[in-house]
């Protein structure tokens, strides 16, 4: 019990996502955590106002279920095997943080410079919270995919299209991390 | 029972997602800054065994749990959507710290500010679905 609540190395965490996949692959699906954004837009009524969200969601049903799963998986991990959440990264990558104002880097899960409940409060952070979510929301379905439908699944199946995403998925965040933070923080 | 299935399926990937710490901002951070091999440690293995399994699942023409042909969608061609929709996907990921599975995987860890993130998840994909024919494909 004590090592499952320590953090999962890399080489357990890999294979299982793999497993994940094939999973979904022996139940006739695909592996993609993005779609679901568009069926639930879908079943908030989207189909009327544009034909991109005009399909029947219930065709996704079994893809709602995986994310209610998810869900509660998160609530497991976090809550039954997890003693301390702290994410003990690298300290050349604490002090560049500490640097940028993350004085929870090392200490937390999250940083509450961003998730706290009092940096809801703060516009700021607010709006961090919203345009982060409205690019990733938006380029996965301009991209088609996300990190799991084309990192995972698209590449394992050595599509060039999800290659191309994968390459502009790092291009966007290296951007981000090296250019945009030192300004936006 | 699929359903039971299904949701299997997803406990077992968030909890997957909790506990690799890849549904945490910080590794994500660090993953772009090169500082630690564990994100791309996780996606390479996963990737290798994927690129493995759906090689053999495709050689030896194997089916599914129900007894269906196995076969895999190619995804359309092109080159524009791929790169321009990857590059603001990237900005998004690197920015809020998480990509779709590890958002659903947070609010299931108490994070309430992820919900945040989740609405502007749902706004962006709603934005495309309105510019869909307008934008460079």
């Amino acid at each position: 019990m004590e090592y499952f609540s320590q953090p999962w190395p890399w080489y357990i965490a890999g294979p299982l996502i793999a497993l994940v996949m094939f999973l979904l692959i022996y139940m006739g699906r695909q592996f993609g955590m993005s779609s679901n954004l568009r069926t639930i837009c879908t079943m908030c009524g989207a189909g009327k106002t544009a034909g991109f969200f005009d399909f029947d969601w219930k065709s996704q049903r079994w893809n709602l279920v995986v994310v209610v799963g998810a869900v509660i998986g998160g609530f497991i991990g976090a809550f039954l095997l997890t003693n301390d959440p702290a994410v003990d990264i690298n300290p050349e990558t604490i002090s560049t943080l500490n640097e940028l104002g993350f004085s929870s880097a090392g200490d937390a899960y999250l940083p509450a410079e961003l998730f706290s409940i009092d940096a809801l409060t703060e516009i700021k952070s607010l709006t961090i919270l919203i345009i982060g979510g409205i690019l990733i929301g938006f380029g996965a379905r301009y991209a088609g995919g996300c990190t799991s439908g084309h990192a995972i699944s698209g590449l394992s199946n050595l599509q060039l299209p999800s290659l191309i995403a994968v390459i502009g998925f790092f291009i966007g965040g290296l951007f981000m991390i090296h250019v945009l933070f030192p300004i936006i923080f | 029972m699929r359903t039971a299935g299904y949701l299997f399926i997803g406990i077992f990937f968030g909890i997957v997602m909790y506990k690799s710490e890849a549904a945490s901002w910080f590794r994500i951070y660090e993953m772009f800054q090169f500082d630690s091999f564990h994100m791309y440690g996780i996606i390479g293995s996963a990737l290798l065994l994927g690129i493995t399994g759906v090689w053999l699942i495709k050689k030896k023409k194997l089916r599914s749990f129900s007894g269906e042909p196995i076969s895999f969608q190619p995804k359309e061609k092109g080159f524009s959507r791929y790169m321009y929709g990857g590059i603001l996907f990237g900005l998004g990921w690197a920015l809020a710290g998480s990509c779709p599975g590890p958002i659903y995987t947070l609010i299931g860890a108490g994070y309430v500010s992820i919900l945040v993130v989740l609405i502007g998840a749902l706004l962006g994909t709603f934005l495309y679905g309105k510019l869909k024919n307008r934008l460079p494909h």
